[in-house]
C-alpha cells in the first residue's frame, strides 16, 4: 500500500467517525458550505485581489486561487474553501506534534484541511499539502462541533496541525474561539509564514504554536521551500511578544541544513530574540516527496545539532524521531534530574509540581496543568 | 523516462508510436506557425459563423501538414483507434475561454478523419470550468465526452521534472492517446501570456505552485513531463478574440477581433508568435510592453533552451504564414 492509499484508508474512517458521532457532522456534499469570505485581503481594482494572509501577498485575478491553492477569488471578492473541510482527523498523542512542554501525556484532537503556503521537497504530508481542497476527500466539521468531540475523545485540546494551518486560517480562529468557551485548548503546527496582523489574531484565540524553522538560512528557504526566512524568524519574535506559549522544530537535512555554522547561528539567535527556555526539537529527516534523494538524519548528526546548542545556553534542546533517545525526555536546567520522562510518544512519568521541578523546586516553563508556567 | 504508473504495455506502445506520427515530431529545420483569419468570421457582430470557422481552421491545417484536403491533413495528425484528448481552456467562462464552435469544427473533422465521437474527449480542470465556457459536461462513453479532471481524478504518483512535482490528470494518462491543444490567446497577469503551453498546466493537479516568478522555469517543466509532451500533437490557439490586458479573467475591455486561429506544431514557436502579436496590441494601445510591466513570459525562453527544447522562439527559424 503506497503512503496516499494507507493516508485515505487511515483518515477516513476516523472522520467517518466523527461525521457519525457528531450531531452536527455531515460528510462532505457541496461547496457553499465550506466557503466563506477570506478575512485577511484587499480588493483591488479590475476584480483583483491581495491576500493579506501570508508574506507571498498573491495578487490574484477573477476566477484564481493563491498558491496555497484553497482560496480563490469570485468576481473580486476573495474566499476560503476550506471553512469546516476537514480531510484529516485523528486522536494524537500532543508529543507528536511534537509539543513537550505543552499539557503532556494528553492527546490531541488533531485535524486538517488541503493546502499550503509554501512547498516543501521534503512535506511528509504532500498528499494533502499541496493538494486543492477538491482533490481530498473531506467532512463537514464546522467549528462548533469540534470542542464536543475533542471531549468525546478524551482530548483536553485541538491540534491544527498535518498541512498548513495559516491556510485555513478562519476556521483555526473560529473553533478555538469555540474550543475556548467549552475549556478545550488549541495548539497550532505551522511553518510560520503569515502576516502579523493574522498572526495576532491566531495569538489571542490558541493557547499555543509550534513553528517549523525549516532552516537557519535564505538560500534553503528559497530553495527548498520556496518562502522566505525573514518572515518566519519574524512570526516567533511576535508570538513571543504575545505570550503565547512556542516550540520550535527543525528538521535537520543532511548536507542541506546541517552544518555547525548553521546550528550555531540558530541557537544565538533564539537565545537572543526569543530566550534560552524555548524547546527547541532537532528531529530527524525520512526521505519524502521530492526529496528522496538524501538519507535520513544520522543520529550523530541531530546529537552535534543539540551539544552545539546546549554548549549555547539553551536549556531544552530536544531529539525527535528517534524513540528511545535520552533527549527525548525533559531535564530540569538546574539540577539536571529528568522532570519528564519520555519514551517515543509516551509520557512514562512527570516530576513536576505546579510547575516546577519536584526535586530542586526551578521553575520550568510551559503549559503543564491547564496554566501557562513562564 | 519518468515512472508513469498510469501506462499500460499498450499505450506505451501506443506513445512510441504516436512518437513516429508527424504530429508532434521533433520540429526540424523552421517550425511553421499559422495564422489563419477571416475578417468576416462574425458576419452579424455576434456569434461566430461556424461554417467560416471551419474554413479557417481548415486552411490553418491543411497549412501546416501541406495537404490537399482538410480530411488529409487530419488523417496524419490522428490514427482510427486512438482516443484524442481536445484540452481547451475554460478558466475565464464565455468570452475568454476556447470557443465551443471552434471545438465543434474540430470534432467535425476528427470524425471525418476516422477518429469514432467515442473516441473524443474535451477536457480541461473543473466540470464547472467547462460548463461555464458553454461546454456540457458529459461522460457517457459511447459519445463525444466532455468531463473535468475533477470527475476523472489524477495519478497517484507524482510526475517529476526539474522544478516539477505534480500528479497528472487521468484524463491524460489514461485514456487519451493523442492532445490536440486548444488554448486562448491572452495576456495574463501573473506569467505574461497565456497559449500553447501554459495551458497544460490543467493537466496537473497543483498549478496555483508554478504562478510564482511568471512561471519560470514552471511552465517549461510541465510540458518536460513525459505523457504531456509525448501525446501533444497539435495545438490550434483560439485567436477569434484575443485579450491583450486583463487576462485570464474575461475584460471585454481590452479583447480586439482577430478573427483567426493560429496553429503550429511546435508550441514554444506559437507562444512566441502569439505574445508578439500581443506586444504589438499593447504598443498599438499605448500600454506598457510586458517587459515593462515585470510579465515577459521568460518561460517561452526557457521552453527552447537547450535542456528543454520543446521547441524554438528564434524568430529566424520560424516561419510564420498569414492567411
Amino acid at each position: 500500500m503506497d503512503r496516499r492509499a494507507f493516508l485515505k484508508t487511515a483518515t477516513l474512517p476516523c472522520l467517518a467517525a466523527c461525521a457519525a458521532e457528531s450531531a452536527v457532522a455531515k460528510p462532505a456534499a457541496n461547496d457553499a458550505q465550506f466557503t466563506i469570505e477570506a478575512r485577511f485581503y484587499e480588493k483591488l481594482p479590475y476584480k483583483k485581489i491581495k491576500c493579506k494572509l501570508c508574506p507571498r501577498e498573491c495578487v490574484i485575478d477573477d476566477h484564481e486561487r493563491g498558491y496555497c491553492g484553497v482560496r480563490e477569488n469570485r468576481g473580486g471578492t476573495y474566499y476560503s474553501l476550506v471553512y469546516s473541510r476537514v480531510c484529516s482527523a485523528h486522536v494524537d498523542p500532543i508529543e507528536k506534534k511534537p509539543f513537550f512542554h505543552f499539557v503532556p501525556g494528553t492527546m490531541a484532537f488533531s485535524l486538517a484541511t488541503a493546502g499550503c503556503n509554501v512547498n516543501c521537497k521534503m512535506c511528509q504530508n504532500w498528499e494533502i499539502s499541496q493538494s486543492r481542497p477538491e482533490q481530498v476527500e473531506n467532512t463537514y466539521l464546522p467549528p462548533q462541533s469540534v470542542p464536543a468531540l475533542a471531549q468525546r475523545y478524551n482530548c483536553p485540546s485541538i491540534a491544527y496541525t498535518y498541512s498548513e494551518p495559516v491556510v485555513f486560517c478562519e476556521y483555526v480562529l473560529d473553533t478555538a474561539e469555540a474550543g475556548r468557551a467549552a475549556g478545550v485548548k488549541s495548539a497550532v503546527v505551522s511553518g510560520g509564514y503569515i502576516q502579523e496582523e493574522p498572526l495576532k489574531q491566531l495569538c489571542r484565540r490558541v493557547d499555543a504554536i509550534k513553528i517549523d524553522l525549516k532552516a537557519f538560512s535564505e538560500k534553503f528557504y528559497k530553495e527548498v521551500v520556496n518562502g522566505e526566512l525573514k518572515p518566519v524568524l519574524n512570526t516567533l519574535v511576535n508570538i513571543r511578544k504575545q505570550g503565547t506559549w512556542n516550540e520550535i522544530v527543525y528538521l535537520v537535512i543532511p548536507t542541506l541544513n546541517d552544518s555547525d555554522q548553521e546550528f550555531k547561528g540558530l541557537a544565538r539567535w533564539v537565545k537572543t530574540e526569543l530566550g534560552p527556555d524555548v524547546p527547541l526539537h532537532f528531529s530527524q529527516f525520512h526521505p519524502e516527496y521530492l526529496l528522496k534523494n538524501l538519507p535520513p538524519t544520522p543520529v550523530p548528526t541531530l546529537e552535534r545539532a543539540k551539544a552545539i546548542c546546549d554548549a549555547e545556553g539553551l536549556h531544552y534542546v530536544y531529539i525527535g524521531n528517534i524513540p528511545g533517545h535520552p533527549a527525548e525526555s525533559t531535564y530540569c536546567p538546574k539540577c539536571r534530574r529528568v522532570v519528564v520522562e519520555r519514551a517515543g510518544f509516551a509520557v512514562r512519568a512527570i516530576h513536576l509540581n505546579r510547575g516546577k521541578c519536584q526535586f530542586c523546586q526551578q521553575a520550568i516553563p510551559g503549559v503543564w496543568d491547564g496554566l501557562l508556567h513562564l | 523516462m519518468d515512472r508513469n504508473p498510469g501506462t499500460s504495455r499498450r499505450n506505451l506502445l501506443r506513445a512510441c508510436l504516436a512518437g513516429a506520427l508527424p504530429g508532434r515530431a521533433a520540429v526540424q529545420g523552421k517550425s511553421k506557425v499559422v495564422i489563419s483569419r477571416d475578417s468576416s468570421l462574425r458576419p452579424s457582430g455576434g456569434a461566430v459563423d461556424s461554417s467560416r470557422l471551419l474554413k479557417v481552421l481548415d486552411r490553418a491545417i491543411q497549412s501546416i501538414y501541406d495537404a490537399d484536403s482538410p480530411v488529409e491533413a487530419w488523417k496524419r495528425i490522428v490514427r482510427p483507434g486512438e482516443v484524442v484528448g481536445l484540452k481547451v481552456n475554460c478558466l475565464a467562462g464565455r468570452g475568454a475561454s476556447t470557443n465551443t464552435v471552434l471545438v465543434e469544427a474540430v470534432c467535425e473533422r476528427l470524425q471525418q478523419a476516422g477518429i469514432p465521437p467515442k473516441n473524443i474527449v474535451i477536457w480541461d480542470r473543473l466540470n464547472s470550468d467547462l460548463e461555464s465556457a458553454g461546454f456540457q459536461v458529459a461522460s457517457r462513453k459511447d459519445r463525444i465526452r466532455a468531463i473535468g479532471n475533477d470527475a476523472s481524478g489524477y495519478e497517484t504518483d507524482l510526475a517529476i521534472y526539474g522544478s516539477v512535482g505534480s500528479l497528472l490528470s487521468t484524463t491524460l494518462t489514461r485514456i487519451c492517446d493523442a492532445v490536440i491543444n486548444l488554448p486562448v490567446l491572452k495576456d495574463h497577469g501573473i506569467v505574461g501570456v497565456t497559449m500553447a503551453l501554459k495551458n497544460l498546466f490543467g493537466a496537473i493537479h497543483n498549478p496555483n505552485k508554478y504562478h510564482i516568478t511568471a512561471g519560470d522555469p514552471y511552465v517549461a517543466d510541465v510540458n518536460m513531463l513525459p505523457p504531456i509532451r509525448q501525446k501533444l500533437r497539435l495545438t490550434i490557439c483560439d485567436a477569434i478574440t484575443p485579450q491583450y490586458e486583463g487576462g485570464p479573467s474575461y475584460m471585454p475591455q481590452w479583447s480586439w477581433p482577430f478573427n483567426g486561429v493560429i496553429a503550429s506544431r511546435d508550441p514554444v514557436a506559437l507562444d512566441y508568435t502569439g505574445w508578439q502579436i500581443i506586444e504589438q496590441k499593447r504598443a498599438e494601445k499605448g500600454i506598457e510592453s510586458l517587459r515593462d510591466v515585470k510579465r515577459e513570459p521568460a518561460y517561452i525562453a526557457r521552453a527552447a533552451d537547450a535542456q528543454h527544447k520543446l521547441g524554438t522562439n528564434d524568430p529566424n527559424l520560424i516561419e510564420k504564414v498569414e492567411i
